[in-house]
């Protein structure tokens, strides 16, 4: 087609959200006064006008085919009000101002398959990324472990029987794109990249891959008298940099990128300040199609936090007040020279007290 | 219709069964029941891709250059390496579509977009991707253009992918959430919308995000993954209905609400008096939202609502996680120039960084470079002793301008 033919873009950017927001939201825009949990999976939010409106939340499978999209939209049409939003964790919520249509409506999802849940002190829809289905760079994949591990948890997402909310996240390479969780499952290489001389000069730009490693362990060299670059691989350390812009610095090994588990990343200022996750498991295998070994861990942590944590104390919470000696006794995992931080202000990480348990 | 070919999948089989949705029936679905042999046969050809690698643990698509007439981005291409053995799948790009704050929809919208991705694309989409978009997953060059022309006519546009400022998000703010100081919704079409040139063409350092959550609960996980974390909070006195205080004392006991509200406020700002009614120092309640959180009946936010904006958190790509930082401790948002002042904010930090951050660094790892206190230089901002958890421990720095600052420090206090 001719340049001339082509359509030029039109640059609205982010739209308007309130032409699609439930009439009862818009007549209450910052005006809502409490709300109240009738029963796992609901709210009730309540306005100063006295108006009220009830929210139904609903796992997904995230990956949305079709007709899975026009399934839930026909029950939002038949059961809901026609409005709808998506979580952060891809939930979808449906709103409705009659209390009646709250049973109907969360009968015709649940004998479609979908579960209701995710509110309040359960374990919240796990979080998850693009994986082997979508990304490039991937060491694993993201909703095939999410899958795996909902199965398991499903219970815990239709109840609230945890200390405090508990949000999951996995990613499937070491950017971690999906965030932080109070428990996330993150792919670990533990072997220098395996490079493909032969390929390098051909794809990769070698001064931007260089400036990519966090401990400048990538030089330029010249491997069978053509341009490429070498590894010094008591330097490296395995985290993958290099990979995204170097397709030829293979860092995926279906061996030796193995799965790690981190606890105690909050996003929340409730309490305490916000928290990045703390590495508590690794060398986990990356094992297709249920990874039982990550899902065991998972579980692992969440019953050691369950019955060990009080009321509101988010799993890192818990953790800090009994104390990581306590925390590997409880879960029996090892505790290792690993887990000693050495990146930068690692020493803040250290315990330079005599505040020790016994 | 079905697919013309279908490839065996026993290592994805196994994700139909258990009680969760599954994503391999709903992709199969589409292979087996789909009446447009397009949607059949990639949908085969990608759960053909998706079990090799399985098989071997490895991943099999590779980027490339793939975007619309006009932009420069928004478009993650996808080429397969394995397309000899998965010939429909070769193309597989996925198109990142800019959602509403707060990601609200109508069933009828969903369904309009629906339709548009069946007649250009896989089928597959997702709400929402990490970064905030929709992700349309799944075409071919070809139906990028065609899906791209055809929402944008009726008011959907693309995405952030690349060194550029990506699409936003905001918590479910306002609309429907009590604890809500700010319009979640204005603020993010504000600033994004103020962006859409450097949305589109990627020319940045790298990337730029900008997430909103009405307050410190964070719901959006902006402070841990956003460039630019703006805050709902308030200034005034947490509102207080003592019946209701009372109520909860009732139905939970005077222990626990002292287990679990009283003692359990970060700066100690709480009491439980002995008639049951509640004492707050809120000259030292620091907004954690953890006693309104427990009693959302009895307790509120207060009316002076404003922002918190914090700069420059990301995730751990190159030098590790990093939390943002306090650069405006309370800003109000209600007139006009208001918003305007946050979006001059925007724009100056982003030109500051455009000009001195290095080649994929992030804002928040410019400012760890260069110090604080130079980045606030460059962006014209006064420090604050909000910016900071504790002052300097160290003795190693020059300090003759002390008496400067210091004056400083008076004439703006006079000023306020
Ligand atoms: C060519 C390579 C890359 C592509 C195509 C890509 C694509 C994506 C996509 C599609 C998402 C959304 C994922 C989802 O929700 O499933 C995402 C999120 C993300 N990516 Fe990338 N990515 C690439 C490289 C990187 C690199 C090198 C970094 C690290 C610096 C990075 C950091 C992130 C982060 C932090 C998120 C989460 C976003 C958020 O919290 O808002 N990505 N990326
Ligand atoms: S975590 Fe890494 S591999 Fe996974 S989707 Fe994000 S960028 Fe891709
Ligand atoms: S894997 Fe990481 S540390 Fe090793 S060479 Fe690549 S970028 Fe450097
Ligand atoms: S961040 Fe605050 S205002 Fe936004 S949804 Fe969460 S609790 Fe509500
Ligand atoms: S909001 Fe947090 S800091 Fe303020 S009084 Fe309540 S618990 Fe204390």
């Amino acid at each position: 087609m001719a340049m001339a033919d082509m359509r030029p873009p039109i640059e609205s950017g982010c739209p308007d959200g309130f032409q699609y927001m439930h009439p009862t939201m818009r007549r209450n825009f910052g005006l809502w006064k409490y709300h109240t949990d009738p029963k796992p999976g609901v709210l009730r939010h309540v306005a100063e006008s006295g108006e009220e409106i009830f929210t139904v939340k609903c796992g997904t499978q995230r990956i949305l085919d079709i007709f899975s999209l026009r399934e839930l939209t026909s029950i939002g049409d038949e059961f809901a009000d026609g409005f709808v939003r998506f979580t952060i964790r891809s939930n979808i919520e449906y709103y409705v101002t009659d209390e009646s249509k709250i049973d109907p409506l969360i009968e015709a999802l649940e004998s479609k398959g979908y579960v209701v849940g995710g509110t309040k002190n359960s374990v919240a829809a796990m979080s998850h990324t693009q994986g082997w289905l979508h990304c490039d760079i991937p060491g694993t994949d993201a909703s095939g472990v999410v899958k795996s591990m909902m199965d398991e948890l499903i219970g815990e997402f239709k109840s609230w029987n945890m200390p405090n909310r508990v949000h999951i996240t996995t990613s499937c390479c070491q950017i971690n794109c999906g965030g932080q969780g109070d428990i996330a499952i993150n792919i670990q290489h533990t072997k220098p990249p395996k490079i493909d001389h032969a390929q390098v000069s051909n794809v990769c730009e070698r001064p931007s891959v260089v400036a990519r490693c966090p401990v400048a362990a990538i030089r330029p060299a010249m491997v069978d008298g053509k341009p490429s670059l070498e590894v010094d691989e008591k330097k490296c350390i395995c985290c993958g940099a290099c990979f995204p812009p170097c397709p030829p610095m293979m860092i995926n090994d279906a061996e030796h990128s193995k799965l790690a588990v981190w606890v105690g990343g909050n996003h929340s200022n409730a309490r305490g300040k916000p928290t990045f996750q703390k590495l508590v498991a690794s060398a986990i295998p990356n094992n297709p199609p249920r990874w039982p070994e990550a899902g065991a861990i998972v579980k692992l942590i969440l019953k050691c936090y369950k019955e060990d944590a009080r009321d509101w104390e988010r799993v890192g919470e818990w953790v800090e007040r009994i104390g990581w000696p306590r925390f590997f006794e409880l879960t029996g995992l090892p505790f290792t020279k690993y887990h000693i931080d050495n990146w930068r202000g690692a020493r803040a990480s250290l315990n330079a007290s005599t505040h020790i348990r016994f | 219709m079905a697919a013309k070919k279908i490839y065996p999948t026993p290592m994805l089989d196994v994700l139909e069964e258990g009680p969760w949705p599954s994503f391999i029936t709903g992709i199969k679905a589409l292979r087996d029941n789909h009446e447009n042999q397009f949607i059949a046969d990639v949908t085969s050809s990608l759960l053909g891709q998706l079990e090799h690698s399985y098989e071997t643990r490895k991943g099999y698509w590779k980027g490339g250059t793939v975007s619309v007439f006009g932009y420069g981005g928004g478009v993650i291409p996808r080429f397969s390496e394995v397309a000899d053995a998965f010939p429909e799948s070769k193309e597989f790009h996925t198109i990142r579509v800019q959602p509403t704050p707060g990601n609200y929809y109508t069933t009828d919208m969903l369904n309009k977009l629906g339709d548009s991705w069946e007649k250009n694309g896989s089928g597959l989409q997702t709400f929402h991707g990490q970064t905030g978009n929709i992700m349309f997953i799944g075409t071919t060059t070809d139906g990028t253009q065609k899906f791209f022309d055809d929402i944008n006519d009726y008011g959907w546009d693309m995405g952030g992918a690349g060194p550029c400022v990506r699409t936003a998000m905001s918590c479910v703010g306002a609309a429907r959430c009590e604890m809500s100081n700010c319009n979640e919704h204005g603020i993010q079409r504000w600033l994004v919308n103020n962006f859409t040139d450097d949305v589109h063409r990627p020319a940045l350092p790298y990337k730029f995000k900008f997430k909103i959550s009405g307050c410190p609960n964070d719901c959006q996980n902006a402070i841990e993954r956003a460039d630019f974390a703006v805050i709902g909070t308030w200034r005034d006195d947490i509102r207080v209905d003592e019946a209701e205080i009372k109520n909860y004392v009732e139905a939970k006991g005077r222990q626990y609400i002292i287990d679990n509200v009283i003692t359990r406020c970060p700066t100690q700002a709480l009491a439980l008096n002995d008639d049951d009614t509640i004492a707050i120092d809120n000259r030292n309640c620091v907004r954690c939202m953890h006693c309104i959180n427990v009693m959302p009946k009895a307790l509120r936010p207060g009316t002076d609502k404003g922002v918190t904006v914090l700069i420059g958190g990301k995730r751990t790509l190159k030098i590790g996680d990093l939390m943002g930082t306090v650069v405006v401790p309370f800003k109000k948002l209600e007139t006009r120039d208001d918003y305007e002042e946050l979006v001059e904010l925007a724009e100056e930090i982003i030109d500051f960084w455009a000009e001195n951050g290095l080649e994929h660094e992030r804002c928040g790892e410019m400012i760890e470079r260069i110090g604080l206190v130079n980045f606030l230089e460059g962006i014209d901002v006064e420090v604050d002793p909000n910016m900071v958890s504790s002052t300097r421990q160290s003795s190693y720095v020059r300090m003759d301008g002390w008496d400067d600052e210091a004056i400083k420090w008076f004439e703006r206090k006079a000023e306020a």
